[in-house]
């Protein structure tokens, strides 16, 4: 059988922003990426999901608390909870972390201001389906925009779930930590920008081995039921 | 029945907001500390039992109106 492009779906949310860079970036990896409107109750045949950066739902009471609740949402949750691949990125990070499926909670940056910036981060593991093509102790750059990014884990956070740490925090996050995944390893959430640092023409193409790793996983996912 | 409800950042979550607002209360020549910074959530509950209203109210703090995780929730209740 020919290799497929593995299918990965892009939740639009009213308030995403990202959600076309993302369709974008996912197809210049070479996967078949498909937008998903937030009031799908039942998400179409998937290899993996990502939840995309902007503001749902105006960010309301807090980031991602309402979104938490859109039919969308729901299904994303059963899809992780079958063990399907789930990315967040940014707001989609706070989704996730509102929802359940990843620890933690992301609160207003220590500093007050919005930063926008390229940010050098750690690659902490290279285990997960979302950073098989980096190394440990690689460093990325990758930017940030955000305003609510500081990240407080709760007190039984496993160091081990820690994927991303900062070189050079931006946002007084605990233990300088970028992006986490849950315990199984299926589901990640960072809040620097892989699909803005995919064309080199962008000043660096680091976040497309973040992308890439993720096609690749849900590239093999497919094989494996096909 | 009317409901208010307070939502804080808890204790030991670092509070920026609450800081800035303590050095401008301080700018203006206040003695003041630890100024933290939450919100409030005024709403109307259905019927006028009491006790089944702040039985709801909770629910609502525990699903949506608080993350248990960084907030810590009060409820008032005005007849």
């Amino acid at each position: 059988m020919a290799s497929p492009q593995p299918r990965i779906g892009v939740v639009t949310y009213p308030g995403s922003q990202d959600d076309r860079d993302a369709l974008w970036a996912l197809a210049a990896l070479d996967a078949d990426a498909v937008s998903v409107w937030h009031e799908e109750r039942e998400l179409p045949s998937l290899d993996a999901v990502v939840l995309p950066g902007g503001f749902s739902y105006g960010d309301y009471l807090r980031c991602g608390a309402i979104a938490r609740f859109s039919p969308a949402t729901a299904a994303v949750c059963a899809f992780a909870e079958s063990g399907g691949l789930v990315l967040g990125i940014c707001n989609g990070f706070q989704i996730l972390c509102e929802a359940g499926l990843l620890p933690g909670s992301l609160l207003r940056n220590e500093s007050l201001r919005f930063v926008c910036r390229d940010v050098p981060l750690r690659v902490e593991r290279s285990d997960t389906p979302f950073t098989t093509r980096c190394e440990p102790g690689q460093t990325l750059v990758i930017p940030v925009k955000h305003g609510d990014g500081r990240y407080v884990p709760p007190p039984d956070l496993d160091p081990g779930q820690v994927v991303f740490r900062y070189r050079d925090n931006p946002n007084g996050s605990v233990d300088d930590i970028a992006g986490v995944c849950n315990e199984v390893g299926n589901v990640l959430g960072l809040m620097p920008h892989p699909e803005h640092a995919v064309d080199p023409l962008l000043g660096s193409a680091d976040g497309g081995l973040i992308l890439a790793s993720l096609v690749e996983a849900a590239r093999d996912r497919a094989l494996a039921v096909a | 029945m009317r409901a208010t409800v307070l939502v804080r950042p808890k204790q030991g979550i670092l509070d920026p907001q609450g800081a800035a607002v303590e050095r401008a209360l301080e700018h203006l020549g206040f003695a003041v500390s630890q100024a933290r910074v939450g919100k409030v959530v005024d709403l109307e509950v259905a019927g006028d039992d009491e006790t089944m209203a702040r039985a709801e109210v909770e629910k609502m703090c525990e699903q949506l109106l608080a993350n248990p995780l960084i907030e810590s929730f009060e409820i008032e209740l005005h007849g």
